[in-house]
């Protein structure tokens, strides 16, 4: 009885897993396929993945793409987690009342939807003249409340008499930040970096209001475009999707524990 | 005398430390978030956006369409929510069996889809589940159905292949929430149930759930969140058809802000039913799970 039910699930682990990483397997066996086998059926890797590569670096301009999402996410990404850490810092190691106040407001807007703000953003991103620019991307992302409140949890462990100590070495308020509170948080910003790094490179709405030209689209809107067309070349996009897919899941291996928590925003 | 100078200047640092993330959020949050609010009553004459006082509100209550995007939206969170917490639930209680062998492997198996970016499943699902697509070829090769099914074209299929998609791209994200919060549940309290000849079911509702329902609260009240603002999946596997069938919420506001003949004001007083059946929703679950 006892090895019928382990089996069991055993058996009800392994279908789940398999359903999991089957479409991974399906887009490497497109991606290495042309469109004409993959609709037959193909389940086995193929030799066309440089041909459907610059299948699709003809038909529309991947490597643009690719490298507008990475200037996007190169810029952003180190900004938001500077930004957010030290408003963190800000708000737990600097107490008073008219800031946390502040912080509740933060957290209050936490839960407003983005398409709440969406178009009176898109109307003031337009008046200052930067619609249809990576910055109109970078900019709008720079403050971030989840990843404020995250620094803010993982401040409380570091101990004032550090800070106190440092002060009394004559030590400046921004020199402490830098070379004492930061230092042992590593793990802290990895899991920040995931989290920004994640949201930004899979950024799709705003991009998709603000970026019209086709010169500055992303990843994300290349691959909707593309995908969307009237011709549908299996080949063409699926070596685009497992472009699109690769810096995440090369992120995910080499730094699995943190990648995990920085998703789920935990601080351990 | 010098003790005050010195909170005096701590408290410039104070703001200093907080002051770019404030100027980027007064910016980008506060100020749109303000400015929506005159603009939802504004409608367009002339080209020109001016007062129109409850215009906008009259119309949102007569737009069918609109209604039948909330209708939507609730589907899947009605449907896929539940299901896929359920889910994960399951996962996590068994893979939280310390000496269940693959162990590993099936947590990173179950959790690798949300390594993926909203477009990019979606645009993979796309493909799977089109006429020509695997699912269609592998489902009439093992005899299963006789001719392909047009997932993407039929109204009823086309739902279920958006709940699928969010179902494989989320529960395994859900489940890892769990997984971290059954670690604290001390391993002495299932023996004792054990020893009291608690059966599996009896288990899981006397003690895992219970213990489970801060955690469940909170992935309740995400994925409520998450579900109400859907876009990136109806908009890249079905671009919310057929016939407004999965069209969403958020997806019908941006239609009326940027695809159809634009008009902002209506596409603001609409999002802020969403607004409000977020914070009411929240609302009610934290009431309900607080109990």
């Amino acid at each position: 009885m006892r090895k019928i039910k382990l089996l069991l699930k055993h058996a009800f682990l392994m279908i789940s897993s398999l359903i999991c990483l089957f479409p991974f397997y399906w887009m490497v066996v497109g991606a290495t396929n042309l469109s004409k086998d993959i609709t037959k059926g193909t389940l086995w890797f193929g030799a066309e993945f440089m041909n459907n590569f610059r299948a699709v670096q003809e038909t529309a301009d991947i490597f643009q793409a690719v490298l507008n999402t990475a200037t996007i996410t190169i810029v952003q990404v180190p900004l938001a987690l500077l930004i957010c850490s030290m408003a963190g810092y800000g708000f737990e190691k600097y107490p008073s009342k008219t800031r946390n106040k502040l912080f509740n407001v933060f957290l209050l807007t936490m839960m407003i939807p983005f398409a709440a703000i969406m178009i009176p953003l898109f109307n003031f991103v337009f008046d200052v003249g930067l619609i249809d620019t990576k910055m109109s991307v970078i900019v709008a992302a720079l403050s971030n409340t989840f990843l404020i409140f995250f620094f803010r949890q993982s401040f409380k462990a570091l101990p004032n008499e550090m800070i106190e100590a440092a002060r009394i070495d004559g030590a400046s308020e921004i020199g402490i930040f830098f070379r004492i509170a930061m230092p042992p948080m590593k793990s802290t910003f990895a899991a920040g970096f995931i989290y920004a790094f994640m949201k930004e490179w899979n950024n799709y709405l705003w991009p998709l209001l603000t970026l019209q030209s086709s010169e500055n689209r992303t990843l994300t809107l290349f691959l909707s475009s593309i995908s969307s067309a009237y011709y549908v070349d299996y080949g063409q996009i699926l070596v685009s999707v497992v472009i699109a897919t690769l810096p995440t899941i090369l992120i995910f291996m080499t730094m699995q524990k943190h990648f995990v928590s920085g998703i789920l925003g935990a601080s351990k | 005398m010098k003790k005050t100078q010195n909170t005096v200047n701590y408290n410039k640092y104070g703001w200093f430390f907080i002051s770019f993330a404030m100027l980027a959020f007064i910016l980008f949050t506060l100020y749109p978030m303000i400015e929506s609010l005159s603009l939802s009553f504004k409608v367009l004459r002339d080209g020109e956006y001016v007062f129109g006082g409850l215009t906008n509100i009259k119309r949102l209550l007569g737009d069918k369409i609109f209604h039948k995007t909330i209708g939507n939206t609730f589907l899947f969170l009605a449907v896929q929510a539940p299901l896929m917490l359920m889910l994960a639930l399951v996962y996590a209680t068994i893979l939280n069996a310390p000496k269940l062998r693959f162990r590993t492997f099936y947590r990173t198996a179950i959790f690798v889809p949300c390594v993926t970016s909203l477009v990019a499943y979606s645009v993979l699902f796309k493909l799977m589940f089109a006429n020509d697509g695997i699912i269609n070829y592998l489902l009439v090769n093992l005899h299963l159905i006789e001719a392909p099914i047009f997932f993407l074209n039929d109204p009823f299929w086309a739902r279920v292949v958006i709940i699928l998609a969010m179902t494989w791209r989320w529960t395994g994200y859900n489940m890892m929430f769990y997984l971290a919060a059954l670690q604290n549940i001390p391993a002495e309290t299932y023996e004792a149930a054990r020893v009291d000849g608690a059966n599996a079911v009896q288990t899981l509702f006397k003690i895992t759930i219970p213990q489970l329902k801060p955690i469940i609260l909170l992935t309740t009240i995400m994925t409520t969140n998450g579900t109400l603002q859907l876009f990136d999946e109806p908009m890249n596997i079905t671009g919310g058809g057929p016939a407004e069938m999965t069209t969403t919420m958020s997806q019908y506001i941006y239609n009326n802000a940027f695809v159809y003949a634009p008009n902002f004001g209506y596409s603001v007083s609409m999002s802020y039913v969403i607004v409000t059946l977020v914070a009411l929703l929240a609302f009610v679950q934290f009431k309900v799970g607080k109990d």
